[in-house]
């Protein structure tokens, strides 16, 4: 048996096969094109023209897509979106699509209602939900939205409502009707939840053709009996259904795909890794295999979010950044020759002064002509280094969460320019075959379910409230396609929340299968 | 008398957060509500304390309860006028001149912007404060005095409360049941006062103050060091320290977040170290073991390159940052202000010493 996974970037679509083993047989790079179908397809050839295999024996073929960060960022084919907040009276002081772009607001029609619901802190309702308002406000949308957001005051406490009124939209608009609940969604905090729902909501067109699309493109390839997955940005998989319900969980799965695909590359599933590019440096810190998550909130496209996203900074340093010595000062970055390289660093004979030369100069790499970077003082060179040197400790720093030495995984293809060794980092391994870890992340990624509440130890235990949040995401493991008998937890956070009298703690639980 | 628009209205938020010392909730939400009122009512009028008749009546607005629950769950924003009707009828007053925050730190520094926004009122530059604190009776006009009673109580579901209390410690109990009760948070008006007795006793130009904080921290144009001298000057501060947190411990206890962080020096401190004890606000910072600072006087945390304010929330290994002091106002540092708000009534065994006294000393050391 074997499982396709296929990444696609900005720039490449990178197309691996790996076999029973997870060992690599063939991969591919090609373009990125504009229809998502076609990419893949043409990808998909040449893969299966490339590796001599039964196509009848693929089982698994895997996505890893940023078309919906794409759709946010570009704002493109986005759905007309109504947001049913419930929470009436409160929260009119600040409505829906508050500090939102305008021509973002624009595109999704910027449909909204404030109705009677939502809860109080302790799970007691804050308002009681009336059917006969919402019935009205949908015959009153009927044709003019193509999606629906659903936010309930402390729905994280108690979602009941939420699930109420997406059973009354199901009876008036149809089973297929695309409608995002925010309580599956986003965590504690009204405004982000909300920001975060709606963006869902508006992606529902953009993974309905990316998940077609590929389903497709595989049945012309002549896959046909594969399970197909979808990449989350946790470094977990979902199944195409649970995907367009979700399709907000696909965005950053690059980088981690990235990230996860260089740790089982070099065999190390607690690690930190640095992806080094062309123009900017990635760095994430892997947790069991899996990326740790952001704790603050995330702005995507301009807009404020808190659903999950990986914990990853970005620094203005690759292999292309620019060097200068302003009055003895050394500044490396964060502008870059970017892909002009090959032409522009003076080891290809240009004028500027990159990184790469620098590692040229010093011996650490034998790329172009080393004798065009002799002429560069030995001590200066070694300064630059320092200089590189301390900006990714700086930023190696900042992801830490002790003052402990941390293993650090290299990949990408602008690794040369990193020192030997680096203040704070134990030691650095590099890993082959760096150039489709993104692919190989895709393909390598399990099934999780997560669940997160506000719990009032003082009325159920802690015990309890474990259990029961692990139930909830053992359950939504299974519903993203994970085999109930491999299911393990993986990830308890507890937050005690301040100023509450009961012991109120936000208790966080995440499970992971394999696939069925 | 000016009018704050939009801008303005970010740049209060900033600088709000700066004057919170780490505590007073995250103004995001606060800064919201104050740019939906404004974009529905148009802008605020401010009046500077001069400008006010000492005979005309004013009332304070705040939010009190959980910054977590805040988050979820905001007011509606209609019922401030209500409760003001309801505290000025039964205080016999026909007509309320205007309105100011009790506390400039945090997220209250935004909820008299929409309390004016709907009312038509003109907002007071002035709080009872000149910062965050966590109790009702921690405030300049408790200082001279002035009783905290009658206030009004209210929530978003229009249920409201008069209290005439025995003293502001009582007021601080009650008012903060009721708040639990009214679902984690709840919408207070407390001190009334007269134009006069704001001229005593209240912390003037302070929300002139956080916007102009705010105003050098958003800057785009000048360079870090610029900024800091800017910010320095504007508050009579020191920086105290430039460090990277290396510890975190926290616990919660009786309803505050209790902690305590320990930094590593960096640049020029490089080879010390320093602690900032807090509970929700920064309280008391120790370098090398030494007490550099403490409450009432104010412990600041910005990022170490964008001198954005740093709230307790955030607090995480490996954050660059730079600790500020700043004197607290005068009132606090009489012997009633000390005792009210000092380092002793936080379980803090020092006995408080202004800021310059001690950062003079430290200077004096090394000379």
């Amino acid at each position: 048996m074997y499982k396709i996974g296929i990444d696609v970037g900005g720039t490449n679509t990178d197309a691996i096969i790996l076999d029973e083993h997870n060992h690599l047989i063939h991969s591919v790079k090609s373009p990125t094109s504009l229809d998502i179908k076609t990419g893949i397809e043409m990808s998909l050839r040449s893969l299966l023209q490339g590796a001599d295999i039964d196509k009848s024996q693929i089982t698994h073929a895997m996505l890893g897509t940023t078309q919906c960060t794409n759709a946010i960022v570009e704002r493109k084919k986005l759905a007309r979106v109504g947001v049913i907040r419930l929470g009436y009276p409160a929260t009119a002081s600040v409505l829906p699509y508050t500090a939102w772009p305008k021509d973002m607001v624009e595109q999704l029609s910027g449909q909204y209602a404030l109705v009677h619901g939502g809860y109080e802190y302790d799970g007691q309702i804050l308002s009681a939900l009336d059917g006969g308002e919402i019935k009205t406000l949908l015959e009153e949308w009927r044709d003019q939205v193509e999606s629906i957001a659903i936010v309930g005051v402390f729905s994280s406490i108690k979602n009941d409502q939420e699930l109420n009124v997406r059973e009354m939209i199901k009876e008036a608009y149809g089973e297929e009707f695309p409608i995002s609940c925010s309580s599956l969604i986003g965590s504690v905090g009204l405004i982000e939840r909300e920001n975060a729902t709606i963006l869902n909501a508006a992606l529902c067109k953009v993974i309905h053709t990316t998940a077609t699309g590929f389903v497709q493109a595989l049945e012309v390839e002549g896959i046909v009996d594969a399970q197909v997955y979808l990449c989350q940005n946790d470094g977990t998989l979902m199944s195409i259904d649970y995907a367009k319900q979700f399709p907000i969980l696909t965005i950053a799965c690059g980088p981690t795909n990235s990230i996860r695909g260089a740790s089982y590359l070099s065999q190390i599933q607690n690690t930190m890794v640095l992806d080094v590019g062309g123009t900017t440096s990635d760095i994430g810190v892997l947790q069991d295999g899996f990326p740790r998550e952001s704790s603050i909130a995330v702005e995507v496209g301009g807009i404020r979010t808190n659903f999950r996203m990986p914990d990853i900074i970005s620094v203005g340093l690759g292999g292309g950044s620019i060097v200068r010595a302003t009055d003895g000062q050394i500044t490396v970055g964060p502008d870059s020759v970017g892909y002009k390289i090959s032409e522009e660093a003076l080891v290809f004979g240009g004028s500027t002064m990159t990184t790469t030369d620098i590692a040229v100069r010093l011996g650490l790499a034998d790329i172009g002509d080393c004798h065009l970077v002799a002429h560069i003082d030995e001590a200066f060179a070694k300064a630059v280094q320092e200089k590189i040197s301390l900006m990714l400790e700086q930023a190696i720093d900042k992801m830490k969460t002790s003052s402990e030495d941390v293993q650090l995984v290299l990949v990408g293809g602008g690794g040369i320019i990193v020192p030997e060794s680096i203040r704070g980092v134990a030691n650095i391994v590099k890993s082959e075959n760096g150039g489709v870890a993104n692919a190989i992340g895709a393909s390598i990624a399990q099934i999780s379910g997560q669940y997160e509440q506000i719990y009032i130890y003082a009325k159920e235990s802690r015990e309890a409230s474990l259990k029961d949040a692990q139930e909830k995401a053992v359950k939504q493991a299974i519903l993203a396609g994970a085999l109930a008998n491999t299911i393990e937890l993986v990830e308890v956070e507890e937050t005690p929340l301040a100023y509450h009298p009961e012991n109120a703690t936000r208790l966080k639980v995440k499970v992971v299968g394999k696939m069925s | 008398m000016r009018y704050l628009d939009k801008e303005a209205i970010e740049h209060i938020a900033i600088g709000a957060a700066f004057l919170g010392t780490g505590g007073g909730g995250d103004p995001y939400i606060g800064k919201l509500m104050a740019l939906s009122a404004i974009e529905k009512n148009g802008p605020v009028k401010l009046y500077s304390v001069d400008e006010i008749t000492d005979d005309d009546f004013f009332i304070p607005a705040a939010m009190m309860g959980a910054p977590s629950v805040l988050i979820e769950k905001f007011p509606r924003g209609d019922e401030f006028v209500k409760v003001f009707q309801k505290l000025a009828q039964y205080l016999g007053k026909e007509k309320i001149a205007g309105t100011y925050p009790m506390e400039a730190g945090g997220v209250n520094s935004m909820i008299p912007i929409v309390v004016a926004a709907q009312l038509g009122l003109p907002l007071i530059d002035c709080d009872g404060m000149g910062r965050a604190f966590p109790e009702l009776q921690m405030v300049t006009f408790h200082l001279a005095g002035i009783s905290a009673t009658p206030m009004a109580i209210s929530d978003e579901k229009g249920n409201m409360g008069i209290f005439e209390t025995l003293d502001n410690k009582w007021t601080e109990r009650l008012a903060r049941t009721a708040t639990v009760e009214m679902g984690a948070s709840s919408l207070v008006s407390l001190y009334p006062t007269t134009g006069a007795q704001i001229k005593q006793s209240g912390v003037h130009h302070i929300i002139t103050l956080s916007e102009k904080i705010g105003e050098i921290i958003a800057s785009k144009e000048q360079e870090v060091k610029e900024k800091i001298q800017a910010l320095l000057t504007l508050v009579s501060g020191y920086e105290l320290f430039q460090g990277k947190i290396v510890d975190v411990i926290r616990e919660t206890k009786g309803g505050f977040n209790l902690g305590k962080m320990n930094l590593e020096g960096i640049d020029e401190h490089k080879g010390d170290q320093m602690n900032v004890h807090f509970q929700n606000e920064n309280l008391v910072a120790e370098k090398n073991e030494q007490v550099v600072a403490m409450t009432p006087d104010l412990i600041c945390l910005v990022d170490y390159e964008t001198l954005l304010p740093v709230t307790t929330e955030s607090l995480k290994y490996g954050k660059r940052v730079r600790v500020m002091g700043l004197p607290a106002h005068e009132k606090w540092r009489t012997a009633k202000g000390i005792e009210t708000a000092g380092p002793k009534y936080f379980g803090y065994d020092y006995d408080y010493v202004p800021i310059e006294e001690m950062v003079k000393k430290e200077v004096a050391k090394h000379v």
